[in-house]
């Protein structure tokens, strides 16, 4: 998956001399029309359906200006944004320390099988998402081995695994993971290794080296691969319904019983804009503060 | 100390790859379970019959077949226009590359259930019927940003070289294009339609705000894991995860291949050259 490796996206000078802009414009209009059409333009709609007014008839609404909308859908839904974002969050933290070890291994120790490991790295996505979660349940049953083993350790404050916050954020870090583990790879892939051996050299312990070098240079990949797990993982709602329990829904479920099951439009309009808000104020303080702008 | 690091992480690295093939690998198991009800989440016996009967139960092909055709469809129209995008961005100067830089990464940075979210409350404000229609331009608008940038990042990985070649011997740009560039990139288009594919085939949340009454394979997964889901929907995903993962091996190995041949032959012309050297200053 090549797309999930940030390459540089800083303005790379066209390599042949420039052509006739025209056709680059020819070029660009199908797709971008496509994405201004049909992923920026639903912003809008997805807005003015937040404001809507119910018109008395079920799954009808008249245009208006509701910002009532959006304090009603708060009051019953805040607290899953901040579960939401606390098992995304978690999820997020768990995935790195999961991911970094494999990454680091495939960029300095894959040698010629680099190709491959990447390979078996995205294979498990091949098989479908849905029932990859849902394999979970049986590998986390209650009288199966995982939760026997942490059962006798006696650190499961509910006595079992499956239908806790435990599950589900297991289940967000499992999924996310290659999303975590590519692009770390491609940021660990183009640190010279002889950086590391300049550090031993000079006699720096192995934690040294990693703080001090591996870590600082790994950052744009831990940056991109934090932002491709926490967002979708904070949008996800497959993992809390499947191994989760009615006390470990998250904001994606309200999103879509409101829009689906109560068609109550204008209320799950103003979740998901508030969502989307929060995750680009939430994206875009993250960004500044790790120093990495350019990554976008 | 350094060897006992070095397997430290080769151990660690070890177990998080098995960490992942897990799930597969119970998914696998249990196509080939016998459960006495429709509960297939642990160990029952061994049977065959979800192999040999994989449309034995009513929705699951039909479903499979559904997502396969949205799969090929939106495919192939995301690689087309999201290789056009790749060509614009790295040959072509144009105004607006930064908004049309944004407009390509946002779509990767926004959670499904927002896009899923907002694309239906366009379709319900023009009052477009929901169908596989819908969830076709859906899929088309999700995958084209991962096939631009698999493109681009192929495209900017070429040698200019090669093509300043061929103008050098006279190919005008269409020739150029269709006997050199094209055939240089055609590799990353393929990956491209390939993970457009996957990613397609895959979607749950987008396909099941735009899919209406319609039933593609993951929604049907997702309606049977409420009562219980049947061990063909195991086979024909195990089946999926193993055609999918052949094709990658395979790709892998002949990309392999072709990088060993290329090393070898620029081995023997080194000989070749250092013969031909040899001989010559013999002879004087």
């Amino acid at each position: 998956m090549p797309a999930l490796i940030p390459t540089s996206t800083s303005e790379a000078p066209p390599q042949v001399a420039a052509r006739k802009p025209r056709t680059g414009y020819l070029l660009l209009a199908p797709g971008m029309g496509w994405l201004a059409v049909f992923f920026a333009i639903p912003f809008v709609t997805l807005f003015i359906t937040s404001l809507q007014v119910p018109t008395g008839a079920s799954g009808v609404y008249a245009p208006g200006f509701d910002i009532a909308n959006y304090g009603e859908a708060l009051s019953q839904y805040g607290h899953l944004y901040i579960r939401s974002f606390i098992y995304a969050g978690l999820a997020t933290l768990f995935a790195l320390i999961i991911a970094y070890p494999l990454a680091y291994f495939i960029a300095f120790r894959g040698g010629q099988w680099k190709g491959l490991l990447l390979v078996l790295v995205i294979a498990p996505t091949f098989a479908s998402f849905l029932l990859r979660t849902y394999a979970w349940r049986t590998i986390l049953a209650d009288e199966g081995p995982v939760t026997g083993f942490f059962n006798a350790l006696g650190v499961l404050p509910e006595g079992r695994i499956l239908s806790t916050s435990i599950a589900v954020v297991a289940g967000l870090t499992y999924n996310f993971l290659p999303f975590m583990i590519l692009p770390l790879f491609a940021s660990l892939d183009k640190l010279d290794p002889r950086l590391i051996e300049a550090s031993n050299d000079l006699y720096a312990s192995p934690v040294t080296t990693f703080r001090k070098v591996v870590w600082p240079l790994s950052l744009p990949g831990v940056v991109a691969g934090t932002l491709l797990t926490f967002i979708p993982a904070s949008g996800d709602y497959i993992n809390a319904q499947l191994l989760g329990s009615i006390t470990t829904r998250m904001i994606g479920s309200a999103i879509q019983v409101n829009f689906i099951q109560f068609r109550d439009y204008p209320i799950a309009s103003a979740l998901s804009v508030m969502l989307m808000f929060i995750i680009l104020i939430v994206v875009s303080i993250y960004i500044r503060r790790s120093g990495t702008e350019d990554l976008v | 100390m350094r060897f006992v690091r070095r397997h430290i992480l080769t151990v660690a690295a070890f177990i998080v790859l098995v960490y992942l093939f897990i799930p597969v690998a119970v998914v696998g198991v249990l196509s080939f379970n016998d459960p006495p009800s429709k509960y297939n989440t642990k160990w029952y016996g061994f049977s065959l019959d979800a192999w040999t009967n994989m449309c034995g139960i009513p929705g699951v092909c039909e479903s499979f077949v559904e997502s396969i055709k949205i799969g090929l469809i939106s495919t192939f129209v995301a690689t087309v226009l999201g290789t056009m995008v790749a060509f614009a961005l790295v040959r072509y100067r144009f105004r607006g590359r930064k908004t049309t830089n944004l407009l390509i990464f946002l779509p990767m940075a926004t959670p499904e259930v927002v896009m899923g979210s907002s694309l239906l409350a366009l379709f319900l404000n023009m009052t477009f019927p929901l169908g596989t229609t819908t969830v076709i331009i859906a899929h088309i608008m999700f995958t084209i940003s991962f096939v631009v940038v698999a493109v681009k990042a192929r495209l900017q990985g070429l040698d200019p070289s090669l093509e300043e070649a061929s103008r050098d011997l006279y190919a005008d740009s269409r020739a150029t294009f269709q006997h050199v560039t094209f055939p240089l990139v055609a590799p990353g288009i393929a990956g491209a339609a390939l993970l457009g594919f996957a990613l397609s085939f895959d979607d749950f949340i987008i396909s099941f705000f735009n899919a209406g009454t319609l039933v593609t394979f993951p929604i049907y997964v997702w309606g049977a894991a409420q009562r219980g889901i049947p061990v063909q929907v195991n086979a024909l995903a195990t089946l999926v995860f193993l055609v999918a993962l052949a094709i990658v091996l395979i790709a892998q190995f002949v990309a392999w291949r072709r990088r060993k041949a290329l090393q070898a032959d620029m081995a023997s012309r080194d000989a070749d050259l250092k013969a031909l050297s040899m001989d010559a200053l013999s002879r004087s």
